[in-house]
């Protein structure tokens, strides 16, 4: 009996430490988790609070805690400028203790800060973003790319224009990394496609006026217009150029490279009919996304764009990664989310690449007609399942030098 | 085809017509600032908030109370005017003893106020306004698409600009406000109520911001950001011209509209910063502004 009880004592004080054991491995006993984008410019409504209630949905859904240990959501605003986002990063892993952080729209910043948790070995689940070079020449051990990225939309939108006809193209780009890699990658998808690039222009972010590069582009002949560039600076140019009559001639239409739900709802069915796009997600597929987009909105008054979805998406999977690896240390917990698939209501059966893509399904819709939609935020209309091995580049085409070690 | 620095002369046209466009908000949004600075000497950086304010009411008017763009044409500047009339009274004219810092100051953070409120209230995308009926489709010009709002805007911006220009140089009313100026105290003394004055003044500077800011609201979304996208080239555009002179920032503001249209088309990666090299080239040569008096 004696015996017994001290084998009962002997075997409790041993789970106890291991699990003390198991709780040290969080560091300075939080899982901190800061939502770092635009939250005042032109990409605020694509990401934003946004992002960061997606990311809070996440931790409600693990209970707030991981580990034992609570799980905190913090936010900040880069501003859209590089070094604010990347000494924001710096702050919050050397002050602050964050241990991941989510979102960061703007390709540029994206860069700079993912050059940040190289440095720090910590987690970087990016969203917003979208440069392919995130997970090619930019790759980083730590670093995973989620929601979408230019090498996708080209396959999807740039393929179809030119499949529908649109042989030769002409770009308004914006002029920072976001554009010019949005660029390369879909003049590379329109010449394997078998069509041809005719020019473009660079246009400064945050342009107030397009008509001058919508006129160039015009006056080009090309078939298609191709618009790589986002969120204000592309509800700009598809307002105005509905306004100059670019698309109602028939002779040219329009391709919008990136576009976002918010935008749709920003520009209304009456200007942004039949346009083309590619996206990681629609709120109105599945029940499990329906239901899951209606919490959202009841959070938010919007529904939430692919961004705001995949972050949601992304940090419930580095949860789960944290809890299955007993830690909070950065490249541990990378190998086990790369070991796991994604399964929720964002991608089915994704996974993770050895360069940190996530590779999942992605969508080529068209947005309604207004008679067609049967209310508010019903835009649109999908046209194709993407299938995620032929939306995103293999670890040998990306070119990250990391993931061939 | 004959070329133009290697432009085609109708491309060359077009772009001029487009910069002409852009530079009549320059020159509407110029002359409220320059009004404002000649006659209460305020550097008033709540002018792009008051733009923006503007295209809301118009948007406000019409998706709350159902009136459209020919009524908000008219309401909306009314509405901004009250705002700065409000403004003045119970802030502004509290300043106007102490260094010019202090009006920036105060305007400066107004514009981020109400830039924030708006913000808060309806996110940063923009709301959609549609163009008037009576003003939609276009002309084919030969060269260009001209939509026929663009045409008109070019139209009012130019008549509002010169009879301002003329009420405030030609006029009996502008010569007393101009006098008031010179010499406030001198003014009153001859029964003019001169704080009445200076409070109107500012409240159709403003009031000049808001209309500039109902005939921008078709052609751009109607966004909280849309006032400080534009504001920091309009002070550009007062400085070159010349502070507090009404003729200088009204043709300052159509010349760098061509010349910002010019620089699309041969270096479009430099439109945003050419009217700022301009800038700095004209305080280096003329510190008073092109059209401005040295004191």
């Amino acid at each position: 009996m004696v015996k017994q009880l001290l084998v009962g004592a002997a075997l409790a004080a041993l789970s106890v430490s291991t699990a003390q054991a198991q709780q040290g491995k969080v560091s300075a006993d939080v899982v901190k988790i800061g939502v770092l984008n635009d939250r005042s410019g032109l990409y605020a409504d694509l990401g934003g609070e946004g992002s960061a209630v997606a990311a809070r949905m996440a931790v409600e859904e693990m209970g707030g805690k991981v580990l034992g240990k609570p799980i905190e959501v913090i936010a900040a605003d880069h501003q859209n400028k590089p070094d604010i986002g990347s000494n924001l990063a710096r702050q919050w892993i050397d002050r602050d203790n964050v241990d991941v952080i989510v979102d960061v729209p703007n390709s540029g910043v994206a860069l700079a800060v993912q050059e940040v948790t190289r440095e720090k070995k910590k987690i970087f689940l990016m969203e917003g973003p979208a440069t392919s070079s995130l997970t090619g020449s930019a790759c980083s051990p730590t670093g995973f790319h989620w929601a979408y990225d230019t090498r996708a939309l080209a396959v999807g939108t740039g393929r179809a224009m030119v499949q529908e006809g649109g042989k030769n193209w002409f770009f308004i780009t914006a002029d920072y990394a976001f554009g010019h890699q949005l660029e390369a990658d879909t003049s590379a998808e329109i010449k394997k496609a078998g069509g041809t690039i005719k020019g473009a222009v660079r246009a400064p972010l945050n342009t107030a006026d397009f008509s001058s590069f919508l006129l160039q582009a015009q006056s080009s002949g090309a078939q298609v217009i191709g618009l790589a560039n986002a969120g204000g600076d592309t509800i700009t140019s598809i307002k105005q150029a509905s306004e100059f009559g670019l698309t109602q001639s028939g002779q040219q239409k329009l391709a919008g490279l990136l576009i976002f739900l918010s935008d749709v709802h920003a520009l209304g069915l009456q200007v942004a009919q039949d346009l083309v796009l590619t996206t990681g997600f629609y709120w109105d597929m599945d029940d499990e996304k329906r239901a899951w987009s209606k919490k959202f909105m009841e959070k938010t008054g919007k529904m939430p764009t692919m961004v705001q979805a995949g972050s949601y998406s992304a940090v419930r999977h580095y949860l789960k990664a944290v809890e299955a690896a007993g830690t909070d240390d950065g490249p541990t917990v990378a190998a086990k989310m790369k070991e796991m698939p994604v399964n929720d209501m964002f991608a089915k059966n994704g996974k993770i690449l050895a360069n940190g893509r996530m590779v999942h399904d992605m969508y080529l819709a068209r947005v309604k007609k207004p008679s067609e939609s049967k209310g508010p935020w019903d835009y649109y209309q999908i046209i194709r399942t993407i299938p995620g091995d032929e939306a995103f580049a293999t670890v040998a085409e990306s070119g990250c030098k990391i993931a061939s070690q | 085809m004959p070329t133009i620095f290697g432009i085609p002369p109708q491309a060359l046209f077009g772009q001029l017509l487009l910069g002409l466009i852009n530079g009549s908000f320059y020159a509407l949004l110029s002359l409220g600032l320059a009004v404002i600075f000649g006659m209460l000497n305020v550097i008033n950086f709540a002018h792009g908030a008051l733009y923006m304010l503007g295209a809301f009411v118009a948007w406000l008017l019409m998706t709350q109370v159902g009136i459209g763009y020919w009524w908000a044409l008219l309401l909306a500047p009314l509405a901004v005017g009250a705002v700065g009339v409000l403004l003045e009274k119970s802030l502004l004219s509290r300043l106007y003893k102490l260094d010019h810092l202090y009006g920036l100051l105060l305007t400066f953070g107004i514009a981020l106020m109400i830039e924030g409120l708006f913000r808060h209230l309806y996110g940063v995308s923009g709301q959609p306004y549609p163009i008037p009926r009576e003003l939609a489709g276009g002309q084919n010009l030969g060269f260009m698409f001209l939509p026929n709002y663009r045409g008109w805007v070019v139209a009012a911006s130019l008549v509002v600009c010169l009879a301002t220009w003329y009420a405030i140089e030609r006029t009996q009313l502008g010569a007393y406000l101009r006098a008031a100026t010179e010499n406030p105290v001198l003014v009153q003394a001859f029964g003019i109520n001169v704080p009445r004055m200076v409070t109107l003044t500012y409240g159709f500077g403003v009031a000049l911001a808001g209309l500039a800011g109902v005939l921008a609201a078709p052609i751009y979304q109607v966004s909280p950001l849309m006032g400080s996208n534009l504001i920091i080239v309009v002070f550009a555009v007062v400085v070159i011209g010349g502070m507090g002179s009404i003729l200088g920032a009204v043709l300052t503001g159509y010349g760098l509209g061509l010349l910002e249209g010019l620089t699309k088309v041969f270096y479009p990666e430099a439109s945003n910063i050419v009217v700022f090299v301009i800038m700095a080239v004209v305080l280096m040569i003329k510190p008073a502004g092109l059209f401005g008096r040295e004191k």
